[in-house]
């Protein structure tokens, strides 16, 4: 036997994630689930946009861009929900990844081949990567689909919402990782969903300290999203649905409804490139110091 | 003859818990070497080690003359851990080629089929794990152990969860391994399955090694019986060597002798005694 090269046994791993992945009973009902989402959302962007032609008329009416209003604060909603669903995806693919499937005896098997173990955890990161991504995409363009085909409105620039979610799935898979080096599978899923609801607090926070023209709200809010970068990048995304609009519209849609807009340039690509090569590298430090 | 696995003076320590407390041992290619010892002997430690799942203290450890834990010293084993798991929805077949891949190894089918064969799993190619016993379980463990044909083959409790015939099975699959050249290192609680297989015994007691020998050696004879015209006598000290003697002492005083017997020790006799001797203080 020779020493197999890094990659060849990333795919082999990847491959056996995504054969899981078929066989878990959460992919049989995640289809059905995701249907059933999708149908709800039509249903409510319709009745939405149909109860808001006959108060307003289509052009809108008032201070608001009655159009752009609906259609920025339901696919603001739903990239709220697909963030979730995502991450969460991503939480239960990885939660288990070294020390749970360790205590299973699951790993050991895989680590005493001439593997690098590297190639193990990028084998983990890529399958799930992919999926979640692959889902989160699935998710918004059906959204963005379905206010489009409903409201006659699209936001500006789709494709830096979409890849904000993704981004943001990546780092939550990166960080739940990172998690199971360090903790069990369970302690590991429950502390990733706190970090995400605390993700999620902050975005709020810093809204609020707009607001309110709370300076230091505003700066714990901003600070802590960009420690939890998901946070910050979901945030940007949601700005991005509504760049190209003006006034009142803009302040209320970018107000909520769950986890306020920040704009951000280059730097939050560059600084969350860097945070997950730093996490993915701190994991890989972990895990090959880690007795099995 | 080459090593298969030499360590030296192997220490690892769990904060201020020893495990191993300075091991040194050599096993020869082709050489069936059992391990024993109680549980917390550091037994599972010391096999952990010579796969590089677990990180020695101080010491060395190689295996076929690469640094233990290297991808190279992993390319010569096969292990088959205590507590293992395959996925409940991989066949037989899945799991064994899932190994080729991680070992590049070219066998294909008819390698899936000669280990599976090799184990008792001949039908079971198909055969999903979460539909096997745990002793199907554990044929499937050894096969996937052998994958890519090792040069020293790792088994932490491989027969726990046999039944007799599987352990039999095993028990002949071990010889005929040794006999192509492949060590094994077999960690055992069954001390009569490592008597009746094994070439050396090392008994290992609080992380140090406490007896090692051939079984024969280690179990030595514990006395002999003389049947007599005047009915059994026992000379409980005496060896194979003393019955010549005994024999002719006891033709001397003019009895008629019908039957010798030199009595050999279990190697159960030996791990309690030694054990025992462990535990008593001073």
């Amino acid at each position: 036997m020779n020493p197999v090269p890094a990659l060849a046994a990333s795919w082999v791993v990847a491959k056996l994630t995504f054969r899981e992945c078929t066989r878990r009973k959460v992919f049989l009902i995640l289809p059905i689930a995701t249907v059933g989402f999708i149908g709800l959302f039509a249903l409510g962007t319709h009745h939405a946009f149909d109860s808001a032609a006959s108060d307003f008329g289509d052009a809108g009416r008032g201070p608001f861009d009655t159009r752009v209003l609906i259609g920025a604060t339901l696919l603001g909603l739903s990239m709220f929900v697909t963030m979730f669903l995502g991450s969460t995806l991503g939480i239960f693919l990885t939660m288990s990844a070294i020390r749970g499937d360790a205590e299973q005896g699951l790993l050991q098997p895989l680590v005493v081949r001439p593997v690098a173990r590297y190639g193990l955890l990028l084998g983990r990161f890529l399958a799930a990567s992919v999926l979640c991504v692959a889902y989160v995409m699935l998710l918004y363009w059906a959204s963005v689909l379905i206010v489009s085909a409903t409201g006659n409105w699209s936001p500006p620039q789709p494709l830096l919402p979409a890849l904000s979610l993704a981004g943001g799935v990546v780092i939550v898979i990166a960080l739940s990782l990172l998690g199971s080096a360090l903790m069990p599978a369970l302690a590991n899923g429950i502390v990733m969903f706190i970090v995400y609801g605390g993700g999620l607090l902050a975005g709020l926070l810093g809204q609020l300290g707009e607001g309110i023209g709370s300076e230091s709200l505003e700066t714990t809010g901003r600070v802590t999203s960009w420690i939890l970068p998901f946070e910050a990048l979901y945030q940007a995304g949601l700005y991005s649905l509504t760049a190209d609009t003006g006034g009142l519209t803009r302040f209320v849609v970018q107000l909520g409804p769950l986890g306020g807009a920040q704009e951000s340039g280059i730097e939050l690509v560059l600084w969350s490139l860097f945070y997950a090569a730093a996490v993915g590298a701190t994991t890989l430090a972990l895990f090959t110091r880690r007795d099995l | 003859m080459a090593s298969a696995l030499v360590t030296t003076d192997l220490v690892k320590r769990y904060r201020s818990a020893a495990a191993l407390g300075g091991v040194t041992l050599s096993i020869a290619e082709g050489e069936l070497v059992g391990l024993l010892g109680p549980n917390g002997a550091g037994k599972s430690t010391l096999v952990k080690i010579g796969c590089g799942l677990v990180r020695p203290t101080s010491g060395h450890a190689e295996v076929c003359g690469a640094p233990a834990g290297s991808a190279e010293a992993r390319a010569a084993i096969g292990y088959l851990a205590e507590l293992f798991r395959f996925p409940g929805w991989l066949t037989a077949d899945d799991v064994i080629r899932l190994h080729q891949q991680l070992t590049a190894s070219e066998g294909g089918a008819s390698e899936r089929t000669e280990l599976l064969r090799l184990v008792g799993l001949e039908d079971a190619h198909e055969k999903r794990v979460d539909q096997m016993s745990k002793g199907m379980q554990q044929r499937l463990g050894i096969a996937q152990a052998l994958v890519g044909g090792p040069r020293l083959l790792m088994l932490d409790e491989p027969t726990s969860a046999l039944d007799p015939e599987g352990r039999h099975v095993v028990r002949a699959l071990l010889r005929e391994l040794r006999d192509r050249g492949i060590a094994v290192l077999l960690n055992s609680h069954l001390l009569s399955e490592v008597e009746l297989t094994c070439d050396r015994v090392f008994i290992l007691s609080k992380g140090v090694i406490v007896a090692e020998g051939t079984p024969a050696d280690i179990t030595a004879t514990k006395g002999v019986e003389i049947e007599t015209d005047t009915g059994v006598e026992t000379w409980p000290e005496a060896t194979r060597e003393d019955v010549p003697e005994l024999v002719e002492q006891l033709v001397r005083s003019r009895r008629s002798v019908y039957g010798v017997r030199t009595m050999r020790r279990t190697l159960e006799d030996v791990y309690l005694e030694t054990m025992k001797d462990r535990e008593r203080p001073g």
